[in-house]
């Protein structure tokens, strides 16, 4: 596995990155207050293998799913459930496919019918911080150069970034080098090369940065219970400024069906 | 899906063995053993019992861990 890839690659790799961001279009569209958490599965797992692809997550180091759903104060690797989303909840979505022997990954949180002050602040924040990171991912900088933006965006705010779990390569592998933290120093870490194609996803908690696993080993909650967002988008690093392979805009928008593939 | 980082912990070096590797306890209490990273033997820092240290470690083996920076 090559750490930069090529143009061919990178073309499947965008192929995955826009199947990924019109699953999570589609699922989008059904969130409401009221709708089962597995519902939603089934809605993505339906939309994946409808485009000919396979969910990434499902059987992903025995992962039981299609998407990881993590609601309010779980942070990421929520199992979807008999859970039925209130008002008021946020809920992050994790989507990945596998299409073509190549890999998509990216999530996005909502909320449910309307959400608080301070949870569309969150959610907010954690958007930008994640964008921020992009304007980052540049040939010629450094891992530390995305944390460290990441990190200082969110922390200005009063959030705080979670330290166990990283963003990571993508390519033939869900998970590949580099790891790419979202927090850390500017100048320090790899340096980025044009081709890497990147999965950057801050997961920021309203409280503190504490988190804990639960018993059955996947699900991540924070330790004081507060709520956590969670974005995540595949880019390509280029010169100049960083190429994405997975967008928000099916989602905050623009309609899902008139983009032709 | 996000990925499982490397964790880090810090704690004191109690017992240096052959190799470059050391017996380190953590501040939880727990003791592993741990050898110097490629890039601190490369520039010959010098790690003796008593001082203080960042591990890394793999979530898979919390038996055993990588010396990544000694505190003055």
């Amino acid at each position: 596995m090559n750490i930069t890839k090529t143009e061919e690659e990178i073309a499947l790799l965008r192929e995955n990155g826009m199947l990924v961001s019109r699953t999570l279009a589609e699922v989008g569209r059904h969130i409401s207050p009221g709708i089962a958490t597995r519902q939603l599965d089934s809605i993505a797992e339906a939309f994946i293998r409808d485009h000919g692809a396979v969910p990434a997550f499902l059987g992903f180091n025995g992962f039981p799913n299609s998407l990881c759903i993590s609601v309010n104060s779980v942070v990421v690797h929520g199992f979807p459930g008999d859970y039925r989303l209130e008002e008021g909840d946020i809920v992050s979505i994790d989507c990945g496919t596998r299409y073509k022997g190549y890999f998509g990954d990216s999530a996005y949180t909502f909320g449910v019918g309307k959400v608080s002050q301070a949870a569309e602040l969150l959610m907010q924040t954690t958007r930008e911080s994640l964008f921020r990171g992009i304007e980052k991912a540049t040939a010629g900088n450094r891992i530390g150069d995305i944390g460290e933006v990441v990190q200082r965006h969110v922390e200005k705010r009063g959030f705080s970034v979670v330290r166990e779990m990283v963003g990571h390569g993508i390519g033939t592998h869900l998970h590949e080098k580099p790891d790419v933290p979202n927090y850390g120093r500017s100048g320090q870490g790899k340096h980025l090369e044009e081709g890497m194609v990147l999965c950057i996803e801050p997961m920021i908690n309203q409280g503190g940065r504490g988190v804990y696993l639960e018993r059955d080993g996947w699900t991540l909650r924070t330790a004081d219970n507060r709520n956590s967002a969670h974005y995540e988008l595949t880019v390509v690093v280029r010169k100049g400024k960083a190429e994405l392979l997975s967008t928000f805009a099916f989602i905050e928008g623009e309609d899902i069906n008139k983009v032709s593939d | 899906m996000p990925k499982q980082s490397a964790i880090e912990k810090e704690g004191v070096i109690i017992e240096a063995l052959s190799n470059a590797m050391f017996r380190v306890e953590l501040d939880n209490g727990h003791v592993i053993i741990a050898h110097i990273s490629g890039k601190m033997r490369m520039h010959y820092i010098r790690i003796l019992p008593g001082d203080r240290v960042r591990v890394e470690m793999s979530p898979y083996d919390l038996t055993k861990g990588r010396i990544t920076f000694r505190y003055k």
